[in-house]
């Protein structure tokens, strides 16, 4: 859906350093650094934000109301206005967008955390399936993940050979990214579920990630570069992997067309693909060409927290037009086994 | 530029029971948005978008079930979101589906709460222990037991007050046909005498565990003018949140839902809720928590909200009804009761709440709140489209 009404930009972004483990930290010392540093960007405080927004899950946290904790986090007191999605942080996002598009409100701190650490994700991931036909049978996220990657060699889009370059690619483009997992090109290791090796699956991680969003001139106020949102839109397929064509991404397609990606094109992409196999069907749906940089930061295989990957998308793409290495980004975000919902942003600087 | 009105067409719920073995989850929810769709004479493909809620994914042993149930929720091609704010969820999940509407992002959007509490204990799933992490034992009542008796002691009010709390409710619920729990022989003495759990909360001014799922139909304007029933107009809407535990907490009135109150009369241009809105629905799980929201919300100065309790007033033909469905005390598919208070609500100044109608309610509120009484989501809505 392009933007109706009231232009809103991401104004600032920041995410820890992504690890393996971090037992040394609660899910609220992990988020907290966060916040600290997008409010330090804006020089806003907590009681200056409009409308505070985030994403995470109970089941990576083990325990139910596991946001009501990092609520601590970012001080609610005097109370705020606030709301929580249990989805990838991009929802978030999604939804402080929309709030500020009432006009009720002016800024938002959105904001999204995962720790997979403390379990077995590939296991955890299985819970969300089906839960009468398909759950029972545990079937993980990456033996999923590898049913669309055979799929797509079957159809001839690519072969092994296509997706160890690309899995190359991306993690030396990760060593400039210091918040980075994996960087660094590597052997592409042995399958894990054939055709995925090591090398196309992304790293097991915990990580957070939290933005500003402004509207108007509280935007040009507080970012010298505002990323402005000109359009956003997500989608929803059918759960069932059965009735759905592997190869491609309709939704993410329809997505992009509601947010105006087509219009124009764009220099910079974020996409949000764990695996390799993902990425050329998110670029295939997207109709990406090769003058498009697709994830300078590394993507999701340099980095996965799952439930804030999306929102590092967002916020990555945000963070090149603020530093003025784009001019017009698209940000992408999944949930779901095998691509199943899609958020896709159109994000544009000012002229220069 | 002004934000779009928004109005409640189509409300659908569930009847609400112990444990519903003869559907799937996605069976209930579709059961309850077929009938939402049906009150608004709306079918699924007139539906821009999804909006999901419900309280914690282990209350049915299923992470983020909202991606299993979307082609259930007829969202398959649409967006869908899913809100998760604890207790309050269905309140805030009925005002995130309102801001796609009023920020003309899209017209015409299904928002739906669930819980199917039988698939698990949500006692069990209230109670997980975390190292390092304060506990919720013995559920949500041993949780706010304390902050009733501080009430209690802070008001001197009297220690029957809860019954009658509990029988009142549960006696408007003989009215409403979807309500969970019919007591048909319910008697106050029974009330009083009913077994001490979390004292001084007896087991009948207890919420009880329900499966149940409750839906709604929200659209613009030109929504509204095809729409054929009376609508139901949004004339404020709030969410605040304050944290679970602090020094200074005040338990008993949370500022995060006098601030929510405060902000929703705001906009709906209410100075004296007492006198200008004609029913409340809101969140009750432990009977004295009436006494304790009248007060909170506005209704009564702080101490005095037992008196109104005491004197009938928030009786179905008391002057301020609170509670007419029969509330949470008598209904509890967690995720879905903070939803149930708003669409009960809107249901009410659509004069379309059947047996348990207040005559001639213009304005209602729903009202929602969760966790350790810190999340709080509000809206008032009235039988006449907003001014201006």
């Amino acid at each position: 859906m392009s933007a109706p009404g009231r232009d809103v930009a991401i104004v600032a972004f920041a995410q820890s350093d992504h690890r393996r483990r971090t037992d040394d930290v609660s899910e609220v010392e992990m988020v907290m650094p966060v916040l600290h540093e997008v409010l330090r960007q804006t020089g806003l405080r907590t009681s200056d934000i409009g409308f505070t927004c985030s994403g995470s899950s109970d089941y990576l946290a083990g325990r139910a109301f596991s946001f009501t904790m990092a609520l601590d986090g970012v001080g609610a007191w005097p109370p705020i206005s606030e709301s929580h999605v249990e989805m990838d942080g991009a929802w978030a996002l999604y939804e402080a967008w929309v709030k500020l598009l009432t006009g009720e409100a002016d800024t938002a701190l959105v904001y999204s955390y995962g720790k997979s650490s403390p379990g077995s994700v590939r296991d955890v991931l299985t819970r969300q399936l089906d839960p009468y036909y398909v759950a029972p049978l545990w079937p993980d996220s990456v033996a999923l993940a590898a049913l669309q990657a055979q799929a797509l060699v079957d159809a001839g889009h690519t072969d092994e050979a296509a997706l160890a370059a690309l899995a190359a690619r991306r993690r030396t483009d990760a060593a400039a990214n210091p918040h980075a997992q994996v960087t660094g090109a590597r052997p592409q290791g042995d399958y894990v579920v054939a055709p995925l090796r090591t090398g196309d699956c992304p790293p097991i991680g915990d990580g957070a990630a939290a933005v500003i969003l402004a509207a108007g001139d509280r935007a040009r106020e507080l970012c010298a570069r505002p990323a402005w949102i000109r359009g956003m839109d997500h989608r929803v397929e059918a759960h069932s992997l059965g009735v759905r064509d592997l190869t491609d991404s309709p939704s993410t397609r329809l997505a992009a067309e509601r947010a105006g990606v087509f219009e124009r094109p764009v220099d910079t992409a974020e996409l949000h693909a764990p695996f390799t196999s993902q990425e050329v069907v998110l670029a295939k749906a997207l109709g990406l060409g090769d003058d498009v940089r697709i994830n300078p930061s590394g993507g999701a295989l340099a980095a996965n927290p799952v439930m804030a990957a999306g929102l590092l998308r967002l916020g990555e793409a945000a963070a090149a037009v603020h530093r003025g290495d784009s001019d017009r980004a698209l940000a992408h975000a999944t949930s779901g086994p095998c691509l199943q919902q899609n958020l896709v942003a159109v994000l544009e600087g000012d002229p220069r | 530029m002004s934000k779009e009105p928004v109005a409640i067409v189509g409300i659908g719920q569930t009847k609400h029971v112990a444990a519903r073995h003869d559907v799937s989850l996605a069976g209930l929810v579709r059961e309850a948005g077929a009938r939402a769709l049906a009150d608004a004479e709306l079918t699924w493909a007139d539906i821009d978008a999804v909006v999901i809620g419900k309280a914690p994914d282990f209350f049915e042993g299923v992470m983020m079930p909202e991606l299993y149930l979307a082609d259930a929720l007829g969202a398959v091609g649409k967006p869908m979101l899913r809100v998760h704010t604890a207790g309050s969820v269905g309140g805030s999940t009925a005002l995130v589906a309102a801001n796609l509407v009023a920020a003309r992002v899209h017209r015409t959007v299904l928002t739906l709460a669930f819980e199917k509490q039988s698939e698990s204990n949500a006692m069990w799933g209230l109670s997980l222990p975390v190292p390092f992490q304060q506990p919720l034992l013995a559920g949500a009542g041993g949780f706010f037991a304390p902050h009733v008796r501080a009430y209690m002691r802070r008001t001197g009010a009297p220690d029957t007050i809860g019954s009658l709390v509990a029988y009142k409710d549960r006696r408007n619920a003989l009215k409403n046909p979807y309500a969970h729990l019919h007591e048909h022989d319910l008697t106050l003495e029974k009330v009083q005498a009913s077994p001490m759990l979390w004292d001084p909360i007896r087991y009948s001014e207890t919420c009880p565990s329900s499966d149940g799922a409750c839906a709604m139909v929200l659209t613009d304007r030109a929504g509204a003018d095809r729409a054929p029933r009376p609508a139901a107009w949004v004339h404020g809407g709030a969410m605040r949140s304050e944290p679970t535990l602090f020094a200074g907490k005040d338990f008993v009135s949370p500022r995060a839902g006098s601030d929510c109150a405060a902000d929703v009369y705001r906009q709906a241009g209410i100075t004296d809720p007492r006198r200008q809105i004609d029913a409340v629905e809101m969140y009750v799980p432990f009977s004295w928590y009436e006494p304790m929201w009248l007060e909170n919300l506005g209704f009564a100065a702080e101490g005095e909200g037992w008196k109104l309790t005491e004197a009938g007033v928030t009786e179905l033909d008391g002057d301020l009804p609170v509670n007419p469905s029969g509330g949470v005390l008598s209904t509890n598919p967690i995720g879905a009761s903070g939803m149930i208070r708003f669409a009960e609500a809107a249901l009410q100044v659509r004069g379309e709440a059947g047996e348990h109608q207040v005559d001639g309610a213009r304005r209602a509120l729903g009202h929602a709140y969760g966790g350790g009484a810190q999340f709080f989501s509000m809206w008032l809505v009235g039988a006449e489209p907003p001014a201006g």
